[in-house]
């Protein structure tokens, strides 16, 4: 093992995902799922962010077809969308991707078809950005493990 | 919590064969619960709608724990806590959902809950669940 590479991983998984906080894509529950993976599971958060993906995909697409018409949108099928996707981004820890989910409630809730089409535009990005920067860090994750490496518990707090 | 943390707050909780039945729609949700279920040692099964958890208990199921989610299709929280009641089943049901505004979670409590969390759920709020409907043994 070199423990120099394996030294500089480190350093460099701790600062970007200091940095995933601090730009607010993840929050605390993040670090719950991270206190949850173990020896057993070593994938687990990997398995969990993404289930999420895959929900974030289908609901967006769901939503897109119940916007598409502007004289018979179904607002409470996306309102029923909204609420699953701010149901699973608030149990992965996903910050940006719930809070445009609070915005896109309040745009179902008075019908705003603009308004929505907006904040479904913002949700795809926001969670395709998240699965992007998870991607990165599950890299590094795997680059330190290689190195013979272990995986450092970062206190965001 | 650490596994040792788990052990020192509740010593006798891996002896207690405890069971549990997840409850909820959403596959993110059942992966998370069924995690910080077997965290602390608790067996657990889980269904995708309230139909379904009537249905393991028509079946002969039963479970010392359930995790009730409240939107699910076909048949949500608050319909499946109340059909279980009326079948006379007493096992402990702990609401979770996201949906916290006092109205609704008055309805939930109403159908026949013994405790009710708001999710995210963690282990402290699993452990708060347990404590609260005397879910382990004291030494």
């Amino acid at each position: 093992m070199n423990t120099i590479v394996v030294a500089q991983l480190q350093r460099q998984f701790q600062d970007y995902i200091v940095s995933l906080y601090q730009q607010g894509f993840l929050d605390n529950q993040f670090s719950e799922l991270r206190k949850l993976q173990d020896e057993g599971t070593p994938d687990f958060v990997a398995e969990v962010v993404s289930l999420f993906f895959d929900d974030c995909s289908k609901l967006i697409n769901t939503m897109s077809i119940s916007l598409e018409r502007p004289d018979n949108v179904d607002f409470k099928q996306v309102d029923s969308g909204v609420h699953q996707l701010k149901g699973s981004s608030s149990s992965v820890g996903a910050r940006r991707v719930k809070n445009v989910c609070i915005s896109f409630k309040e745009c179902c809730d008075v019908q705003n078809r603009e308004g929505c089409l907006r904040c479904l535009q913002q949700v795809d990005y926001e969670y395709k950005m998240l699965k992007t920067k998870l991607q990165d860090l599950f890299n590094l994750e795997k680059q330190i493990l290689q190195a013979g490496g272990t995986i450092p518990q970062v206190d965001i707090n | 919590m650490t596994r040792d943390q788990v052990a020192e707050e509740l010593p006798n909780l891996a002896e207690s064969k405890l069971t549990a039945l997840v409850v909820d729609d959403s596959f993110v949700n059942q992966t998370i619960h069924q995690k910080l279920l077997n965290r602390l040692g608790i067996k657990n099964d889980v269904v995708t709608n309230g139909k379904e958890a009537v249905d393991v208990y028509c079946s002969g199921g039963n479970y010392d724990l359930i995790l009730m989610d409240m939107d699910m299709p076909i048949m949500n929280g608050i319909q499946a806590t109340k059909r279980l009641r009326e079948m006379g089943i007493e096992s402990k049901i702990a609401g979770v959902t996201t949906r916290a505004n006092e109205g609704e979670k008055k309805e939930f409590m109403e159908a026949g809950l013994n405790d009710f969390q708001e999710k995210p759920l963690t282990i402290s709020k699993l452990l708060s669940i347990l404590h609260k409907l005397n879910f382990y043994v004291q030494t």
